[in-house]
């Protein structure tokens, strides 16, 4: 966290996914840094993807259980040799168990400038709604 | 702090109070190298963003993830061989009700200094962003581009 006095970014390696499944694909995966929050209508998670392309990146409902998948392709050339290496690029890959009953139909992802925005409207019946009483 | 670390460590007999002291010094270098320290090896500077140099006959290329970090953000300045990166990054505020669950994307400013290890040619760099990953292209000097010589025969 960045302290109230400097407001300044500091560096948080990527974590890898330490998944109990085994990887079926080669490469490494990491959990992208999210936000997610909520209103009366919908939630919103934003993601930061950096590398993904928007063709690349599966968003998946299914049971309440929101699944991100992003491919990276390597962004070096092929003649391009290391001088020095910092972070690596990888998959990126999480899952979300939401609570809220979601109206799948009106989902709507957006991809920009490696991140994602995705909102998530709730279906009526989730929505609060106020009670009015009637004096008799 | 510091006290009380030294005298956590293991003793492997008489040490000259200023052997402590080199070492001590040896590590402030490190601290203070910068990108040489990591050509020789060593282990990343905690300096936002991280940063990928890779090279082929051409150019060096300077790569960084800045994932929602607008161009005029940005800001990219060379001068010599030395590449400096630096910005904001800002999280638009949301809607004021909203009831945070997750909170992992962090918003501040940032600036990082490379050299590079060799010279350039300023006049035709180039900074490109793709899918939040900034892509700095920066082509190497004449005189230090590897030269195909060719052997004549008598």
């Amino acid at each position: 966290m960045a302290d109230s006095e400097s407001n300044a970014l500091q560096v948080k390696e990527k974590t890898e996914v330490t998944t109990p499944a085994e990887q079926t694909r080669p490469g490494l995966v990491f959990t992208p840094a999210v936000d997610i929050f909520e209103t009366d209508k919908e939630i919103t998670l934003l993601a930061d993807l950096p590398g993904v392309k928007a063709g690349a990146l599966n968003i998946d409902l299914r049971e309440n259980v929101l699944t991100l998948n992003g491919d990276v392709e390597a962004p070096e050339g092929v003649d391009e040799t290391d001088v020095f290496r910092e972070y690596r690029t990888g998959r990126y890959y999480r899952q979300f168990t939401l609570s809220q009953m979601i109206d799948q139909a009106k989902i709507d992802a957006e991809l920009k400038e490696g991140v994602l925005r995705l909102r998530l409207p709730k279906v009526e019946a989730a929505q609060p709604r106020q009670i009015t009483v009637r004096a008799s | 702090m510091l006290w009380r670390r030294t005298s956590n460590w293991p003793v492997w007999g008489w040490k000259s109070p200023f052997e402590e002291l080199d070492r001590l010094r040896r590590q402030m270098d490190l601290i203070s190298g910068g990108l040489s320290r990591g050509l020789s090896g060593e282990p990343a500077p905690g300096v936002f963003p991280l940063m990928n140099i890779t090279e082929d006959k051409n150019n060096y290329y300077v790569r960084a993830e800045l994932p929602g970090i607008k161009a005029d953000e940005l800001e990219i300045s060379v001068t010599g061989d030395t590449l400096s990166v630096s910005g904001e990054r800002k999280l638009p505020v949301e809607d004021e009700k909203a009831q945070y669950h997750r909170r992992e994307r962090e918003a501040g400013r940032f600036s990082r200094i490379v050299t590079l290890p060799g010279q350039l040619n300023t006049g035709k760099i180039e900074a490109r962003r793709t899918e939040g990953v900034l892509t700095v292209t920066l082509p190497k000097a004449e005189a230090v581009k590897p030269r195909q010589i060719a052997v004549k025969t008598s």
